[in-house]
Order: structure tokens, then C-alpha cells, then sequence
């Protein structure tokens, strides 16, 4: 059924590619103490599925194993790397002359940072998705379809993809120390297009997370996704425009999220503040936000989607509070950020794959619950918007201006919700727009594990949370002046 | 290495055939890739990568399934022809699956001169240098140049091969360079930040990296003093690179996958106005040295120039041999090869020029906007609704008065489209898609 074995990734990697601890020393290791600040191996294995269903049927079905290994020398600031496809002897020396290259000037600090602490066991499965049989998945999707399209008549296409993956990384630094982790992910997600009169609109759902197959079935997700695809857009076909201006915001908790991780998270990531060019930079215990806003960066939440059990650079993830009760007090950091910022690495250090250096990331973003009650918020509107579900979002970390997509909104007048408006993008100004919170509910929730953030070109899976919150002021780009 | 190549692609697909496979086609790249980026004149990260990823696509009967990998070992590629293979017996069958016929193949391949090779050659210190000049004038351009995201100087060389089970065997390289610039501006504590790049198919043609460096710090200060303005609606400008945003979300409406999903706000249209008279959209895949130029797409099929929009009317949809089937017309060659099969792609798309000099276009403009940047994903590609962070200048009497930020541009793309009433004449095609300078007659612009 599946080419991975689970052995524990060192022996993975001895077994199948001949990487012995003794190459690796030779790679990376006394070669080059003395002369670089710290250097690392990273190996990785992935394999991937991803099965189609669209017109009622699956239709592709596809698989890809991605295997590399990339090479890391950093002295100072700079850092060499050089990766490779092939996981051959002389391709890894090439690869480790390469990043060595960067070193050659010498520095000063010997090799440093054994990273303290021990992994996590935070998504160990008794069977992994990607080796769940493969007729079970077909059903699962079949029944997606069925679902969807008896939710409504106008319900005219249903898109339902199921992907797992199984990653196994082994990470080994010029200390001579390793850690590995294997990864599972999955992700069920369902598009509908509903058609009436000539109309159509999209609606899309979906979660998932570190889990098993099993996890759709678990009362009867799979159904409820279709359910939300099916319901978002019908609801849509019937949305006016949206308002355009300045107003009250109300988001509702889960996915809205997304603000969190614009508005502030990259700006609080290491890279951008070491630089001085985060909008954040110097602001640390200062006032960023209202003092009913805290909000952290977790990793170790077991079975989501952001988490993981050490970072792409082999620290433990950890949960790093940003801000507390409206205070900025932390940074998410790697460990050269860490290192150059005489910080200490937080567990962020994340990369796409074997193909690119580690740099700071988020893993799992979210606001600590308050404690009004959501209804509540919700009737102390006057005139504004409630937006419960979102696109994507992008943030320009200089400026500090961010923004995302709204796929599900509602005018509110008079504290009720009344209609459904069309998408709109919020904009906003990072350090002030969590000045603006006016009201935090008591209804934290995670969303359901859709999320992936990229940066520099490199795509990493995240998650994020919110409760219901107000926003007293934020600009709203729909086209109704 | 390009015989190689074949040889590795014909070997694979006659396994897929001995496994049961009715048809398969197999898509192998391979890339050599260096980046140096320095920051603040310092080297900041030295990338050396080698990347290869064989794609495979089977056919049993009229069921198909995909495959690929990135280790190209005899073993494991037997592996992937074999998942592959498995994979197809369980899916679906589809009466519009298959190859294109034979027939319509590629049969010679042309230079279209997409190879440099000396342009490689330089040493990684002389490659690191280039980074280093375009940082240095950016840096030097004006003393509110005050710190840097970085400069990237970064250069590519890749194989691509195609092979199908009818005994069809082809590969082509390519070249590509470029040069990208980051700086800062500062003034009374605000920050700015902007890009500006450079990328060609030949070294030589790669822009001076002083000028990239300087222009790129033109952007950056030129955004200091950005203000919010009121909600309005007002006509719009976008610059060349925020307009081929608009490009692109137009073909992706026009692509096979959105339309038979009836996932397009293009449907049921071919033929009939999308867009202002003075509109034509061109894809090109046959552009010497362009970056989007390729002599044959991801099914070998040749590649060539497709008018999208003619004045107007929306001439073409961009097709791979599958969607052209099921929408009951003839692929336009545009199959691209991504990790899961085959999608659709543009080559060198570019909305045609007008006559009006771009400053003509902000001079016929009493109050409005100037966009020079977009932020985020607000375009619905189904209802063509359209909305989106922005970043430009205010017009006010027909002069650039003042920068803005935070705000949004919103309206509908197809009534964008057919509301554009200037179109200029400063076409460059820097990317892969390109347009001039558009003036759309109205929009909503979101601020205070």
C-alpha cells in the first residue's frame, strides 16, 4: 500500500539513503568547527495523495514522493545552503562544500545551540492517513457529493479533494546531535457552485489537521463540510453588495482568525524585526493592542494542523504568549534570528520542505477567550458588518497595512443581523487595528485545519483561532458608497 | 543529459504499459537553480539547488491516474509507474480522457531562444557582486534610504522533457536570470518598503542592476507620507504591473477548468463583449527569448498565439486537450504540468497597447486614484466581484497629488473590463503577463 515504513527516521534514512551518523560528521561536522556559528542537515521523505472528485465522480487520482536534503552553514548573519533532489554521496558533499562556501571567512563563536528540551509526541496515529485503504477514501468522497447536492437543488457542481500526506524529516547539526519527526496531514475540502437564474456563486468548506482518515467520520464532519459549501453559497446568491467605508467590524470566532495572523503575527516574527523593517520593531512592551487582547502562538496543540513536535530546525515547539492583556512581549524566532537578537529560539523555525532554509513562522495563532457572550457583541452594533467566514489574507510588514477577504458577511442595523452581503476585503493598519477591540466573547474556537501561509515564496501549514470579537473601527472595501 | 532524459521517460512509460496501461505521457524537469541575496551590503544566504521531478499520467481505458517523484532512482521509479497504474484502476472512467491524437504533436522543435548558457558561468562571488551593486544604488539613492529587506540576484537553468507512449519523445532548455531590489524608506518615523526587479531569458538582457536599485528606491520613497482618503467612487488607474494583475485573473476566468466547473465568470460568453472595444488580449507562446515562451506545452502539443480578446469580444478560452473536450472544442495548447497532472497555463499574455502616453491617461483625470500596488486575494473568479487592498496616489486635477494606502479598489471585473476608456502605450513585458497603463471609468475606492 505504501512505501513508508515507520521505522524511526534515523534508521529511515540509514536504511534507505546509507546517511550514517559518520557521514554526517564528515559533511557538516569537524570540518567545520570553529568556522561557522552553526551548521545542520536536513532530510526529508514525503509522500503525497490526492484524490478528485468533481461532475459526481473521482476522476484523478494522483501520488508524488518528494525526497531532498539541504545543507546549512551559517556564520553571522549569512547563511549558506545548498539542497538536492538526490540523496546520493556525491550530491551531499557537493551540497555541504557548497554551504560551507559562506563560511569561509572565519568567525569568531565556536558551534553552538543543542536545543534544550524534548520533542513532542503530539500526532502519533495508530494508522496514518495516507495508508488508509483507498475505497474508503472514494466512499467518503461519494458521499461528500451526495450530501452537497441534495443539500439544494441549485447546488450544480460539487469539487470534493481529499489529500494525506506523510512527511518523514531527520534533522542533524555539527554539535552531533539529531532529532527526527514524522508527520502526517490531511485534508478533506469541498467547493459548490450554485446556480439560480442565471447566477452562480462558490461556496467552500473544509478542515482536517495531523490525523487520521477517521477524523471525517467523527459525527459525521464529512457532512457538515458539504453542508457549509452547500449553505454559503446559496446564501451568496441572495448577498447584496457589500457597504464601503469605515464601520463596526463583529468577526465570528474560529477561522476569522486570519486577522491575527495579518495584523500582527508577521510582524512579530524574528526575521523582520532583527532587520528593523516589521512595522513592530522596537515596540516591545509597548501598548499594540486593547487590553482585552491577548493572543499566542502554540505549537503544541496535539493533532493540529500548525503543530509539530520540534521545529524544521529541531527546537521543541512551544506556546509564545505575543501579546498580553494588549502588550507586545514576544517574538516568534528561529534559531539564527534567536541567536542574533540574543533571544531565544521559540520552536518557529519552519520551512516548505528540504528545498529551502528555515526561517521564522507561525503555527497555530489565536486570541484567548474573553468573556462577553457573542450575542451580546452582536447587539451592541449599531450599524456595521459581522463577517463569519474569510479567503485569504496578505499583510505588507513595513507598512504594517493588512488585509483579508471576507466570503461570508452580514449587515448588521440595530444590533440584529440582516442581510447577507458579497465578499469584501478588510483593511487595516497593524499596531492599531487590535487597539480597536471593543468587545472579546467567550467563544474561543481553532478553525477546522484549512490554513496554509506563505512567505518568500514557501508554503507551510498553519492554524489560527479567535473568539467573537468587536473591532470598533475598520474599513470595509465593498462597493455600496 | 537531454537523450538522458528521453531515454529515462521512454523507459518509464513502456513499464506503464507492461503494467496495463492503455496510454500514458511522462513530463520530466530538471533545474539547476543559484540565489545569492545581500543585505545592507553584507552576504545574507547563498542558495545552490539541484531539483529533477518526473510527472507521469496513465491511462487504463478511459480511467486515468497521476504520479510523480523528485528521486529518480531505478527503484523507486518503478514504484511510481506502479502507484500509478494501481491508482487508474480505481478511478472513475471519463469518456473526454486521453491523449491529444498523435498527429497533432510537435514535429520539429524550434529555437526560440530560451538558452544562454555562458550566462551562467560567472563565479558565485561575481554572481553575489550583481546583488550587491542593485543594493548599493538603491541605497545610495537618497538619504531617506534608510535600510533594506535585501537584494537578490539569482540565475536558473532547467531541461524540460515529454514523452508519450505512441513513441512521441522531445526536451528543450531554458536560461532565466534576475535581480530584485527591497529597500526602505523612512521619514518622521513611518516606513515604506518596495521591489523592483529585473528578469530575462539572457544575461545581457538583464537590466543594469544600479538602474533596478535606483527605481527600486523611487518606489519605496514615493510612497512616504501615504494617507487614507474618503470612500469614493472615482475613475482608476492601474499601473502596468498592478493592471497585468487584472490580466491575469481574466485568463484565469478563460481557463478550460474554471469553465467546464461553470466555476467562471466567462461562461456561456465565448464570442460575445467582455471588455471595452479598445481591450485585445494576446497570449504568445512563441516570443524569442520572452520569459512565458516554451516551443510545446505540457502535452506536446505546439505552442503558438491565441487572440483571447479582440476588441473586445472574447475570442478564445486558453484550453488543454481535456477541457477542450469536455467543452466540445480544440485544446488552444496551452496544458501546463503541475505536481498533480495537467492544468492550464499562460505563456506570454499581454493586453495590447494603446496610443496615449500614461500620463496622458492620469491628466484626463480630475479626482481619482493611481494604483501602483495590490494586496490579497479578493477576486471572485465565479462572479468576477472584485475587491482588494490598495496602495498608489491620489489624482487630483489630472496630476499625481498626494500618496495613499489603506484603501480598497472594488467593483466587478467583467464590468471593470468593459468600463476601461483609456488604454496606453508603455507595454514592457518584464514578466510573463504584462499591460500597459488602464484607466477603468469608475470604481469604488473604501477608505475613511
Amino acid at each position: 500500500m505504501t512505501d513508508l515504513v515507520h521505522v524511526p527516521p534515523e534508521r529511515f534514512f540509514a536504511d534507505r539513503f546509507d546517511v550514517t551518523p559518520g557521514l554526517i560528521d564528515r559533511l557538516i561536522g569537524s570540518a567545520l568547527k570553529g568556522r561557522v556559528d552553526d551548521a545542520d542537515i536536513y532530510l526529508e521523505y514525503c509522500v503525497n495523495e490526492e484524490l478528485l472528485l468533481e461532475e459526481g465522480k473521482v476522476k484523478k487520482a494522483s501520488r508524488h514522493v518528494s525526497q531532498g536534503a539541504g545543507v546549512r552553514a551559517q556564520a553571522g548573519a549569512r547563511t549558506g545552503y545548498a539542497h538536492t533532489d538526490d540523496i546520493s554521496l556525491p550530491n551531499l558533499e557537493e551540497a555541504a562544500r557548497q554551504a560551507r562556501a559562506i563560511a569561509s571567512q572565519s568567525s569568531a563563536s565556536a558551534i553552538v545551540a543543542v536545543p534544550s528540551g524534548r520533542p513532542h509526541d503530539l500526532y502519533t496515529l495508530p494508522e496514518p492517513p495516507i495508508v488508509t485503504d483507498l475505497a474508503r477514501k472514494l466512499d467518503l468522497l461519494a458521499s461528500v457529493d451526495q450530501a452537497a447536492r441534495a443539500a439544494d437543488p441549485r447546488v450544480k457542481q460539487v469539487i470534493a479533494s481529499l489529500t494525506s500526506e506523510d512527511a518523514v524529516m531527520l534533522i542533524a547539526t555539527a554539535a552531533g546531535w539529531t532529532v527526527g519527526d514524522v508527520r502526517p496531514l490531511t485534508r478533506l475540502n469541498v467547493t459548490v457552485i450554485a446556480e439560480e437564474g442565471g447566477k452562480r456563486e462558490i461556496g467552500t468548506y473544509g478542515g482536517g489537521g495531523r490525523v487520521g482518515f477517521d477524523f471525517f467520520l467523527e459525527r459525521e464532519r464529512w457532512r457538515r463540510f458539504a453542508l457549509e459549501a452547500a449553505r454559503q453559497a446559496t446564501l451568496k446568491l441572495r448577498a447584496i453588495g457589500a457597504p464601503a467605508g469605515t464601520m463596526t467590524v463583529v468577526l465570528g470566532p474560529g477561522w476569522p482568525g486570519i486577522l491575527l495572523h495579518e495584523a500582527i503575527g508577521h510582524g512579530l516574527e524574528g526575521d523582520f524585526n532583527r532587520k528593523g523593517v516589521s512595522a513592530f520593531a522596537g515596540r516591545m512592551g509597548q501598548k499594540v493592542a486593547s487590553e482585552l487582547v491577548t493572543v499566542v502562538d502554540d505549537g503544541t496543540i496535539p493533532n493540529r494542523r500548525g503543530s509539530l513536535n520540534v521545529d524544521d530546525e529541531g527546537t521543541p515547539t512551544g506556546r509564545t504568549v505575543l501579546i498580553d492583556r494588549g502588550v507586545l512581549c514576544g517574538y516568534m524566532q528561529d534559531k539564527l534570528n534567536a541567536r542574533l537578537m540574543g533571544m531565544r529560539a521559540t520552536g518557529n523555525g519552519r520551512r516548505e520542505s528540504y528545498a529551502s532554509p528555515p526561517m521564522p513562522r507561525m503555527t497555530n495563532t489565536f486570541m484567548l477567550a474573553g468573556e462577553d457572550d457573542p450575542e451580546d457583541i452582536i447587539r451592541s452594533v449599531t450599524y456595521g458588518l459581522y463577517a463569519v467566514a474569510f479567503g485569504g489574507g496578505q499583510v505588507d510588514i513595513t507598512s504594517g497595512k493588512f488585509v483579508f477577504s471576507a466570503s461570508e458577511a452580514y449587515l448588521v442595523e440595530d444590533g440584529r443581523i440582516t442581510a447577507p452581503v458579497k465578499g469584501a476585503t478588510l483593511i487595516g493598519n497593524g499596531p492599531q487595528a487590535l487597539t480597536r477591540v471593543g468587545r472579546v466573547g467567550h467563544d474561543l474556537q481553532l478553525d477546522e485545519g484549512i490554513g496554509t501561509c506563505g512567505k518568500d515564496g514557501q508554503s507551510v501549514p498553519v492554524g489560527v483561532g479567535l473568539p467573537t470579537i468587536r473591532i470598533d473601527s475598520l474599513t470595509v472595501g465593498g462597493t455600496e458608497v | 543529459m537531454t537523450e538522458l532524459a528521453t531515454d529515462l521517460l521512454v523507459s518509464v512509460l513502456k513499464r506503464a504499459t507492461a503494467r496495463g496501461a492503455t496510454a500514458a505521457d511522462a513530463f520530466l524537469v530538471e533545474e539547476r537553480h543559484f540565489s545569492a541575496t545581500v543585505r545592507l551590503g553584507e552576504v545574507d544566504t547563498v542558495t545552490h539547488a539541484h531539483e529533477q521531478r518526473l510527472s507521469l499520467r496513465v491511462f487504463v481505458g478511459k480511467a486515468s491516474a497521476a504520479a510523480s517523484t523528485s528521486d529518480l532512482s531505478p527503484g523507486s521509479l518503478e514504484r511510481v509507474v506502479d502507484e500509478a497504474t494501481r491508482l487508474a484502476h480505481l478511478t472513475a472512467e471519463d469518456p473526454y480522457a486521453g491523449l491529444p491524437d498523435p498527429a497533432e504533436l510537435i514535429d520539429r522543435v524550434p529555437d526560440l531562444g530560451l538558452r544562454d548558457a555562458s550566462g551562467h558561468d560567472l563565479t558565485p562571488e561575481e554572481k553575489i557582486e550583481i546583488a550587491r551593486r542593485a543594493e548599493a544604488a538603491a541605497l545610495a539613492a537618497d538619504p531617506r534610504i534608510t535600510n533594506s529587506e535585501g537584494a537578490e540576484h539569482w540565475d536558473r537553468q532547467a531541461r524540460y522533457a515529454y514523452a508519450t507512449s505512441s513513441g512521441f519523445a522531445r526536451a528543450y532548455a531554458t536560461s532565466s536570470f534576475g535581480i530584485a531590489v527591497s529597500p526602505v524608506a523612512t521619514r518622521n518615523g513611518e516606513m515604506q518598503r518596495d521591489t523592483w526587479y529585473s528578469m530575462a531569458r539572457q544575461r545581457a538582457r538583464l537590466e543594469d542592476p544600479a538602474a533596478v536599485g535606483r527605481t527600486a528606491a523611487e518606489r519605496a520613497l514615493r510612497r512616504l507620507g501615504a494617507r487614507k482618503v474618503k470612500t469614493v467612487e472615482v475613475p482608476v488607474i492601474f499601473d502596468p504591473e498592478t493592471a497585468a494583475s487584472l490580466v491575469r485573473a481574466l485568463a484565469s476566468a478563460a481557463s478550460g477548468p474554471s469553465l467546464y466547473r461553470r466555476a467562471s465568470f466567462l461562461c456561456d460568453r465565448l464570442g460575445s463583449r467582455v471588455a471595452a472595444p479598445w481591450v485585445t488580449i494576446v497570449d504568445d507562446g512563441l516570443i524569442a527569448g520572452a520569459l512565458g515562451s516554451r516551443p510545446f506545452d505540457g502535452e506536446g502539443l505546439p505552442a503558438r498565439r491565441t487572440i483571447v480578446v479582440r476588441e473586445g469580444v472574447l475570442e478564445s478560452y486558453l484550453l488543454d486537450t481535456y477541457s477542450a473536450r469536455k467543452l466540445g472544442l480544440a485544446s488552444t495548447h496551452h496544458a501546463a504540468r503541475d505536481g498533480s497532472g495537467v492544468t492550464v497555463g499562460t505563456t506570454n499574455l499581454t493586453l495590447r497597447p494603446g496610443t496615449a502616453p500614461p500620463a496622458e491617461l492620469i491628466a484626463s483625470v480630475t479626482e481619482g486614484f493611481y494604483v501602483t500596488e495590490l494586496i490579497g486575494f479578493g477576486v471572485n473568479g465565479v462572479t468576477g466581484d472584485y475587491s482588494r487592498g490598495a496602495v498608489g496616489h491620489w489624482i487630483e486635477n489630472g496630476r499625481l497629488a498626494y500618496p495613499v494606502e489603506e484603501v480598497t479598489v472594488a467593483g466587478n471585473l467583467l464590468e471593470m473590463f468593459n468600463a476601461v476608456d483609456g488604454v496606453a502605450n508603455d507595454l514592457v513585458l518584464r514578466d510573463r503577463t504584462a499591460s500597459p497603463t488602464l484607466k477603468i471609468a469608475r470604481m469604488v475606492v473604501a477608505g475613511n
